[in-house]
């Protein structure tokens, strides 16, 4: 949780000094819900998320190193440079995105469960119990895609786990006026899986929540939809001037944040010392240095990089008027070639 | 020359009689790019008498004795060893789709009422039977939804075959098939492939109003990152949907919903087509026409009567929508020098306007007349049969473009 906080307010600073562009789209204030179920996960499990992916990312193991770049643009990215803030993907870390659309990841996600149960059932891998978290927003739960893939988890028992980070405002929009009924884990039931709400600020009872709604998907009994209640610390986006909340609400919420929280839970529990957690977080600040270092150091893509991922085959590009495929022109390797 | 007008005459409008009378096995041993690329057999059915080495061989400037080939013909030529067997289009669809699902297991069918209904083309008949319920899946109605399932599933390792029931339903698909399909190849910096195949019969039918008679080709065309091909024959159908299912790119195969029907005799030898070329139907002397889907048909009928009145019309069906195949089209403009292009696709922003940009830019030292491009009227296909007779390019109409193209 202090590797995506630092991460997310050094990226902060990054986007303010000119390192990073586009639409960036902080977690702070959310890392208990990304902590509490990723942590649980193994390296074969999947994630998918949307564009407030960063701390997902780094929860699911992918080097705050890759990510950096990614968000300066650089070919050391975990995508190259050509993914950005709002697409990290990452195979190694079974990472699938990043979606800028809201809504756009959970049939993803829904395709890589059905590919678990497809192994189990026809291809006859029995260990095969990988599971698929989605996290998605509370404006997203008005979005077809969401009921659509509920639907079809429920109806076809697949491995996911629908997570729900209701940080009660889609941009300027609050949740309470753009859903007819606003409790969201209500509707798990309605398509025939079990919802949960929990308190999204407390990691540990994100953990125990979690905990049961993976355990059930790697049983094979189904999906589950959890509902965290969380709240953004800053603006929906670093161009968000976040003027419409309420500063008494955000105030309540900055007093439960989850760090902070925990800290006080590890001392009293004597589980931790004062001394321990300060060298966390120091060991953290080097990490995010480092990290911030590697990126400003690394090259940006060269052009020869343009064309090379538009198709996993480039013959995709077709047959030029010379007879040969358009790949196999030297300008094309350059990034130069006119396709 | 007689023989080769006869021969041309014999041909009805919607007979799947094509040049396939050399149907000989070319090995392709292209250069492989990455060096992972798997060896295929490689059939060209542009009628090459050549067995080429590594580099296509490509008739230029002979014409084939038989280039719409007749039943005696075909029987005689198909191979060496095997007569072939005779089926329908739809047969062959679901043929490739069989042999495909039998060599890998990870190939598997999605779509509406494709498992237990059997596809309401008949595409997938028999498949659940055999493969079960969750190899040939039938899904809610969301598109949407399982077409990004589909995705989902090809990033983590599946080959899975999204089936619209009708082409234009996979308009609610579209946030998927642009933002998903296409793009995340490269968004994940390569990380991910999504080797799937959308597929569906689309185009104008018999009346069937103006929401199941649209032409998706024109709107998918500008999405970086997917292939299109469309299929016209039962041999090329075949042979498209197994390259489809093998190529690592998402292909979206269009087919055409009066098509099914047409029966051709195809090889009994397992074969592929290949993704990016075209096919030479007739070769001539005076004009290239360029065609695809169902209006190859119309064209053939209108080459009948063009021949008939002593004109020598070059018809390709360019097949793949989506590159476009430059080589075998450019050769052909070089020969002729006068172009022809007649599709279905609305006139605006369709294939045929693509085409005839690609053309004007590569090509236009060669030419001796402006492009001509037969398009459906931009109207949304009436429900009256007579309406709808007059929104698409009818035979009659490419005759007349021919006899003024080539004043």
């Amino acid at each position: 949780m202090i590797l995506g906080r630092s991460f997310e307010d050094m990226c902060a600073q990054m986007y303010y000094r000119g390192k990073m562009f586009g639409f960036v789209h902080l977690y702070n204030g959310q890392e208990a819900v990304s902590t509490g179920f990723i942590k649980l996960l193994k390296k074969e499990d999947s994630v998918v998320s949307t564009y407030r992916d960063h701390v997902h990312a780094l929860s699911k193991g992918v080097p705050a190193r890759a990510v950096m770049s990614e968000l300066f643009g650089k070919a050391t990215g975990c995508c190259r440079g050509q993914g950005g803030s709002m697409h990290m993907f990452s195979k190694e870390h079974n990472l699938l995105g990043g979606f800028a659309f809201i809504g756009e990841g959970i049939p993803v996600a829904t395709g890589a469960a059905f590919t678990s149960k497809y192994r189990r059932e026809v291809l006859k891998e029995a260990d095969c119990d990988h599971v698929t978290l989605a996290f998605f927003g509370d404006g997203t739960c008005n979005n077809g895609q969401f009921f659509e893939c509920l639907n079809m988890a429920a109806l076809w028992k697949l491995p996911i786990v629908f997570v729900v980070e209701n940080n009660l405002w889609a941009i300027g929009m609050s949740h309470l006026r753009a859903t007819s009924d606003p409790q969201i884990y209500k509707k798990g039931p309605a398509f025939g899986m079990p919802g949960f709400h929990v308190d999204g600020m407390d990691v540990l009872k994100v953990r125990e929540v979690a905990k049961e709604a993976i355990e059930r998907a790697r049983r094979g009994e189904g999906p589950t939809l959890v509902e965290c209640e969380t709240y953004r610390f800053r603006g929906h986006s670093l161009a968000d001037p976040d003027e419409l909340r309420d500063p008494a609400e955000k105030a309540r919420y900055a007093a439960r944040d989850p760090i902070t929280a925990l800290k006080k839970y590890l001392i009293e529990s004597s589980l931790a010392s004062e001394a321990e957690l300060k060298a966390i977080e120091k060991k953290i600040d080097e990490v995010v240095e480092d990290a911030v270092e590697f990126a400003d150091e690394s090259a940006p893509p060269p052009r020869s990089q343009l064309l090379e991922n538009v198709f996993a085959d480039p013959k995709g590009f077709g047959i030029g008027p010379d007879g040969r495929y358009r790949c196999e022109d030297p300008k094309f390797t350059e990034g130069t070639a006119h396709v | 020359m007689a023989a080769i007008f006869l021969g041309v005459g014999a041909a009805t409008a919607l007979s799947p009689s094509n040049c396939f009378d050399s149907k000989k096995f070319q090995l392709s041993t292209r250069r492989s790019l990455s060096g992972r690329k798997p060896w295929f057999l490689v059939v060209r059915s542009d009628g090459s008498v050549n067995l080429g080495s590594n580099q296509r061989s490509r008739r230029t400037q002979q014409l084939i004795t038989n280039a719409v080939a007749t039943k005696a013909d075909s029987a005689a030529s198909t191979s060496a060893s095997k007569q072939g067997h005779e089926l329908l289009l739809f047969e062959a669809l679901r043929e490739g789709l069989e042999e495909e699902m039998d060599r890998d297991p990870h190939v598997c069918v999605m779509g509406e009422d494709v498992g237990h209904y059997g596809g309401s083309y008949k595409v997938t008949k028999g498949l659940a039977d055999k493969y079960g319920d969750l190899r040939v899946l039938d899904t809610p109605i969301a598109e949407n939804s399982f077409t990004g399932m589909g995705i989902g599933a090809a990033m983590t390792g599946l080959r899975p075959i999204v089936e619209g029931m009708n082409m234009g339903f996979l308009l609610l698909a579209f946030n998927q098939i642009s933002n998903n399909c296409g793009m995340l190849h490269y968004t994940s910096g390569g990380q991910f492939t999504i080797p799937i195949v959308i597929r569906g019969p689309g185009g104008v039918g018999r009346q069937l109003g103006a929401e199941h008679s649209q032409r998706l080709e024109s709107y998918f065309q500008s999405i970086p990152g997917i292939q299109m091909v469309a299929c016209s024959t039962p041999y090329n159908a075949k042979g498209l949907m197994k390259a489809a299912i093998r190529s690592e790119n998402p292909v979206i195969l269009f087919e055409h919903v009066l098509l099914y029907n047409l029966k051709e005799r195809i090889p009994d030898e397992e074969y592929i087509c290949n993704l990016e070329e075209a096919e030479m139907v007739r070769p001539g002397e005076h004009v290239t026409i360029l065609t695809y889907s169902r209006m190859r048909y119309h064209v053939m009928q209108a080459a009948k009567t063009l021949v008939n009145k002593g004109y020598d019309p070059e018809v390709i069906d360019i097949r793949s929508l989506k590159p476009f195949d430059l080589y075998t089209i450019g050769n052909s403009i070089k020969k002729t020098h006068r172009v022809l292009i007649v599709e279905e696709c609305m006139r605006t922003g369709g294939i045929g306007a693509s085409l005839t940009a690609a053309i004007t830019e590569n090509f236009h030292d060669y030419l001796d007349a402006p492009i001509v491009c037969l398009s459906s009227q931009d109207v949304p296909t009436p429900y009256a049969g007579t309406l709808e007779e007059w929104t698409v390019v009818q035979p009659a109409q490419i005759v007349t473009a021919v006899e003024q193209l080539c004043q």
